[in-house]
């Protein structure tokens, strides 16, 4: 048994009370699900009308982006209107929140995004695989989206020392990254995947991208006339506050001080009430108000997302008060704080674990002995 | 039916129009300029047709009739049959089959369906309490052949009952009130502004109508005027709560050459069945319109594993559940229609695997079919590409 391993903070709860925690949970669940109706229905169109009016507005006014002001209100709804388009509506339509409409137009089997990642790989590597994994070292490839380290568990490597600079540059190329990375490059040596169907993966990548760059860096350019370079530059600077943005919030969801991870032998038979400790202790929110919550897609309500992740995402905020009264209850950790400090958080981690070493002294004394952590986990 | 000719301008436009809606796609990529069109205006969607409610008129207590105007690319229906509708309830879409009650000759474009809610009607009680003029109706394409021949036959029966009056109002707004009775063909707009030659025979139709009251006849006073206008037309309105039911032994009494016309018969399946049996005409001069299903469902047997395969979802089900009901109940997005084994709205193919037709309880399929998911139900382990 590996001794390096995280230790749950503070879960001393028995086994009667992880599976009471789950039952819990369960109910809000249920109920919120069974009270799923034409004002949701509403909210997800009325959103989805929104953004790409939005949208048509900046990309018109770009057309004048020839008065600066017109260029900085265009590029901002442009910018805003891709985030919501990627965070609020796409991850979460992609998640199923939205399948028991029933309508073809926005449901997760065929939306597609506004971003480099094609809908059908993404929905794998990160509905599949990550919110199945969450947090497992080995299994869950988000952990430092297997290219940083991002928890002491993870062993150092040279390799690392670099990781606050391409850090900076995934924030930047946010999108292109998460295409890359959904192929799943590093599962080919080990012979977990096969060349051909990497290949057929980097082909799609590519032909997505390829439709996306001449969107936004040729045709409407080119549609501008005079106002070529404006345009161009307003619409890359409008992926760009898209990328960094998503990066920001994403990477405060399960890299901040507090997230913790599992090792596979942890959650070996894991019950419903165990997986479900196993997504709070290892999601974290961030506090804000509703525009806070609305523009990082609700992923500032990570943990409730990481409960219920195809629960409408416009109920989150009505059920984290009672997610929050439930681990109180129990005394469990419940994540949450400032975009700022989150961020903080993260970026001391990634420059602090780029050196070799934990990134603070464990508390083993305070550590359960394994089998409490067993039973809780 | 003459072919419109196609002139070197038409294919000249058709082609640019190609060529700007594709494109169009690069400057809406990953979505389509649909997408954005449907925004402003949904009835200009020609992916999703749908179509919008400008009138809900009340026919009876418990029935109306919805005045649609179609969204662009609707194709004119034959007078007789049913599309597939699509409404929103409670931020879930249903879809059921209505059969359309307007003559397709309409010059204002709009088509109408008739609805009579049924107890306990999701779907028809909602259209009949809640419709209301601006509510947007998820549309298909006009589909059934329940429908009179062209020309049609000069000596017609229509036997209905209750709501099964619907696609022949529409018939006989086409012969009567749209074409000039014994002279037009039918569904053909140009025919009849043209004046097609007239016919040999004059017209001659009967129509039996069922329903508990007078108050209680869809149609009922539009059925009397057009009777009064038209000698040719010959009314029996059955009052059943007074009269009884219907029998084929009365119908004898009424019109004795019933079995020598082409009849036309809609209303509930034991009316259906016994003049079915009665019929000693020729075959296929019997049509039958059924709005609901024939035979009580088939019960009992094994269900088994059901996978989606582009969903990627599955899930245990029993050998009741018609797969239509599981795929739904997981979340995938499920073509529907009649739910009946009526429509083929619902088809779907099987990968592998075999189902159990739940109407005759037969075990079919194999790899590559394309099944009914509404009324079949899994027989062991099944996989479905949808
Ligand atoms: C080809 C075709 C054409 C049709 N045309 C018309 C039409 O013009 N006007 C019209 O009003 N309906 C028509 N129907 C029937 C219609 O499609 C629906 O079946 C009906 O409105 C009931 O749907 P619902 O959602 O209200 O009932 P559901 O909620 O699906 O069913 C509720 C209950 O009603 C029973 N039920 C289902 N269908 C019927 C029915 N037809 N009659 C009585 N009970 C039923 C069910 O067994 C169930 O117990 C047509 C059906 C077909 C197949
Ligand atoms: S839904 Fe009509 S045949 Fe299945």
């Amino acid at each position: 048994m590996p001794t390096t391993r995280s230790t749950p903070t503070a879960v001393m709860l028995t086994r009667a009370d992880v599976e009471e925690f789950g039952r819990e949970l369960d109910k809000i669940r249920d109920e919120v699900m069974a009270s799923r109706g034409e004002d949701d229905a509403r909210y997800i169109r009325g959103l989805i009308a929104t953004q790409r009016k939005l949208e048509m507005a900046g990309r018109v006014l770009l057309f004048a982006s020839w008065l600066p002001p017109a260029w900085a209100a265009g590029t901002a709804a442009l910018a805003v209107s891709k985030i919501l388009e990627n965070m609020e509506i796409g991850h979460n339509v992609l998640h199923g929140q939205w399948d028991w409409m029933r309508d073809p137009k926005i449901h997760s089997a065929t939306w597609e995004w506004d971003t480099a990642s094609p809908a059908d790989q993404w929905k794998h590597s990160h509905n599949l695989v990550h919110h199945t994994w969450t947090n497992v070292l080995g299994k869950d490839r988000d952990i430092g989206y297997s290219a940083m380290r991002v928890h002491p568990e993870q062993k150092w490597h040279p390799i690392y020392l670099a990781q606050p600079l391409y850090n900076a540059l995934l924030a930047l190329f946010f999108e292109y990254g998460i295409a890359i990375y959904d192929v799943e490059l590093e599962r080919i040596p080990t012979g977990d995947k096969s060349l051909k169907e990497a290949l057929g993966q980097l082909r799609a990548v590519a032909a997505k991208v390829r439709r996306q760059i001449i969107k936004d860096y040729v045709a409407f350019p080119l549609l501008a006339g005079p106002c070529f370079l404006p345009v161009l530059l307003g619409n890359l600077t409008a992926n760009l506050t898209r990328n960094v943005w998503a990066h920001t919030v994403i990477f405060c969801g399960h890299f901040p001080e507090g997230a913790e991870v599992f090792t596979e032998e942890q959650i070996q038979d894991e019950t419903r009430g165990q997986w479900y400790l196993r997504q709070l202790l290892g999601s974290c929110n961030i506090d804000g108000g509703p525009l806070l919550h609305l523009m990082s897609g609700n992923l500032s309500h990570q943990i409730e997302h990481h409960l219920f992740p195809d629960m409408p995402s416009n109920r989150y905020a009505e059920i984290a008060p009672r997610v929050r009264a439930l681990c109180e209850r129990f005394g469990l950790p419940y994540n949450s704080g400032s975009l700022a400090r989150q961020t903080a958080s993260v970026w001391k981690r990634i420059l602090r674990l780029s050196l070799p070493g934990p990134g603070r002294p464990r508390q083993k004394e305070t550590a359960p002995p394994v089998e409490e952590v067993q039973a809780a986990v | 039916m003459t072919a419109p000719s196609t002139t070197t301008s038409d294919i000249a436009s058709r082609w640019v129009r190609r060529r700007l809606a594709s494109a169009a796609r690069w400057l809406t990529t990953p979505v389509r300029p649909d997408d954005y069109l449907r925004l402003v205006n949904p009835l200009w969607s020609v992916e999703e047709l749908c179509g919008r409610v400008e009138a809900v008129r009340p026919e009876t207590a418990d029935a109306v009739t919805l005045v649609i105007r179609p969204g662009r690319g609707w194709v004119p229906h034959r007078p007789g049959q049913w599309v597939r509708i699509g409404v929103d309830i409670d931020g879930v879409r249903h879809w059921r089959t209505y059969s359309l009650s307007s003559t397709p000759r309409r010059p204002d474009g709009r088509i109408t369906i008739t609805v009579k809610a049924v107890p306990d009607g999701l779907v028809s009680g909602h259209l009949v309490r809640r419709a209301e003029p601006g509510m947007i109706i998820g549309l298909g394409r006009p589909e059934g052949e329940f429908v009179l021949p062209e020309p049609p036959p000069t000596r017609v029966l229509f036997l209905t009952a209750g709501s099964g009056i619907t696609p022949v109002m529409a018939m006989l707004d086409s012969l009567f009130a749209y074409g000039a009775a014994g002279s037009a063909g039918l569904g053909d707009a140009d025919g009849a502004r043209k004046g097609t030659a007239p016919r040999a025979k004059p017209l001659d139709v009967v129509l039996v109508h069922s329903a508990p009251t007078a108050e209680d006849v869809i149609f009922g006073r539009r059925l009397r005027e057009l009777a009064a206008e038209f000698s040719n037309l010959r009314l029996y309105e059955r009052h059943t709560r007074t009269d009884g039911r219907l029998k084929p032994t009365d119908l004898a009494d009424l019109c004795p050459d019933w079995t020598e016309r082409a009849a036309w018969v809609c209303g509930p399946a034991q009316m259906l069945d016994e003049i079915t049996a009665h019929w000693s005409g020729p075959v296929d001069q019997l049509h039958v319109e059924r709005f609901r299903p024939a035979r009580p469902a088939a019960v009992g047997g094994t269900g088994g594993l059901v996978r989606f395969t582009r969903s990627r979802r599955e899930v245990d089900a029993d050998g009741d559940t018609p797969l239509l009901t599981v795929g739904e109940e997981t979340g995938v997005l499920m073509p529907s229609g009649c739910r009946m084994g009526i429509c083929y709205g619902c088809l779907a193919r099987l990968s592998s695997g075999r189902v159990r037709d739940l109407r005759t309880g037969r075990i079919h399929g194999e790899e590559g079919d394309l099944i009914q998911t509404c009324v079949s139900a899994a027989a062991g382990p099944v996989e479905i590409e949808l």
